[in-house]
């Protein structure tokens, strides 16, 4: 099936389980990317059926452990799966907003063996927070961090970057500086999901971006290793691929809310591809054997210009998700690479947002809300 | 630079977490969302560091166990880099 110089390697253990145990959220982010139709899907798995998927996964090799959603904290057995994938010898990492995590159940998820907290900061200005997240948390979110401190746990805080919020970065740092962060991931924001259709009114300009880094580098030079600094930088304006989840099927698996086994997060808005349910086949089958993990590993699958491309066992081609957005074809090279037949659609996206012309009339910020997720699912069908 | 001491009792640093994994067949060291294949000579000289051995102890051992000598200027060089990374602390 392949020729010569395009292989499918025998894959190593999906080390990254990434559970998303549920679509519910307090928060209505303009960037997520939770699928559109989330509303649509409400039907989560067990608390049995979880803790199958961590042993299979674990089976396998898995040692990170992503407890994710959504809002995790929303489902009431987060203890029980924390505790579960802890003994299994997992390190456990739980990706919240913080809403919902009062000092007695951070206890609790303590006493689970719990590992480490990453918590998401939409910005450090309790109006531009309040705006971006449709809710009323900056002040909860003060809070938290200091419950994650006072449990001990080493604490990752996020920032999702983009046009709205970038020109903030300094006080963002500031802020998390305050708070005792080990780490900081400074993430522009990726366009899939509710950030592709809210993309107009996101993409920074590159003077936004170019003041971000520089500011960056100055905190990192004052803080060293106290708090290490993160800057994801955005792909659209760098004009190059950039792997897929480390390479499709490569080390990172994907549960859905409804048991849906993915090789990254947004997988499942691929045409043409149908993925495997834990509900259905061992995670050992769906990790080796099942076409959805198979279909874009390694570069076999590949067409021109990726298929003869020097730098093609680097970027993998580069995201599927963003071909199939941009060019409407999961099949072709990620668009944002300058090589690509379809780069132009990108560097169009970059100038519209340079010229400014994505006025908030024009384009409306849709926030992330099981209606939207309903109007917007009608539309799609 | 001041050479590190052989007395200090090092131990795996605050968010870490060091593990034997069969799938491969390697120590490793965890931490937030990331992950460190320890060769093998690392993860013998980073299971011992519990806080309790001292460097010489741990040097001592070492050379029994493998019935080998002259290991000290291998665990200091090991434990300084370690350090610098946070994977090990000492008081």
């Amino acid at each position: 099936m392949n020729d010569a110089t395009t292989t499918t390697p025998r894959p190593g253990p999906p080390l990254w389980l990434l559970a998303e145990l549920t679509y519910r959220c307090p928060l209505h982010c303009v960037f997520c990317y939770n699928p559109i139709d989330f509303a649509n899907q409400t039907d989560e798995l067990s608390t049995d059926d979880w803790l199958r998927v961590l042993r299979e996964g674990r089976e396998l090799g898995a040692v990170q452990c992503g407890l994710s959603g959504g809002e995790p904290l929303l489902r009431d057995d987060l203890e029980v799966i924390v505790a579960e994938a802890r003994r299994l010898g997992y390190y456990t990492n739980l990706l919240t907003s913080g809403v919902g995590l009062t000092a007695e159940r951070a206890r609790a998820l303590k006493a689970a063996g719990l590992d480490h907290v990453q918590l998401s900061f939409q910005d450090s200005t309790r109006e531009m927070n309040d705006f971006l997240s449709h809710t009323k948390t900056f002040e909860l979110k003060n809070r938290v961090a200091q419950i994650i401190k006072d449990q001990g746990w080493p604490m990752v805080m996020n920032v999702v970057l983009h046009r709205l919020n970038i020109d903030h970065i300094d006080r963002i740092i500031a802020m998390a500086a305050e708070f005792g962060a080990e780490y900081l991931e400074l993430a522009n924001t990726q366009y899939y999901s509710w950030a592709f259709q809210n993309r107009d009114a996101l993409l920074p300009t590159r003077a936004q971006l170019q003041h971000a880094e520089a500011v960056a580098d100055v905190w990192r030079a004052k803080l060293g290793d106290r708090m290490r600094i993160f800057f994801v930088a955005p792909d659209y304006h760098e004009g190059k691929a950039k792997k897929c989840v480390n390479g499709w099927g490569s080390m990172f698996l994907t549960v859905t809310p409804d048991g849906t086994a993915l090789p990254c997060h947004t997988a499942k808005m691929l045409p043409g591809l149908t993925f495997p349910n834990v509900r259905e086949q061992s995670v050992r089958e769906i990790w080796f054997d099942s076409e959805g993990f198979n279909r874009y590993r390694g570069t076999g699958w590949m067409k021109e210009p990726c298929s003869s491309c020097e730098h093609r066992e680097e970027d993998l081609g580069g995201c599927r998700c963003q071909a199939y957005l941009i060019a409407h074809d999961p099949t072709v090279a990620d668009p944002v690479c300058v090589k690509s037949p379809h780069h132009a659609l990108v560097v169009e996206a970059v100038e519209r947002a340079e010229a400014g012309v994505a006025v908030a009339t024009e384009h409306p910020l849709v926030f992330r809300d099981p209606k939207n997720s309903r109007k917007l699912s009608t539309l799609a069908s | 630079m001041t050479a590190l001491a052989t007395s200090i009792r090092p131990r795996i640093g605050a968010g870490f977490r060091l593990q034997w994994e069969p799938a491969q067949d390697c120590h490793v060291l965890l931490y937030p969302e990331g992950m460190v294949k320890l060769n093998g000579s690392a993860g013998e000289i980073m299971r011992r560091c519990d806080g309790e051995r001292s460097i010489d102890a741990i040097v001592d051992e070492l050379e029994t166990a493998f019935n080998a000598s002259g290991l000290e200027p291998e665990v200091l060089s090991f434990v300084e880099i370690a350090g610098k990374q946070r994977w090990l602390i000492w008081e």
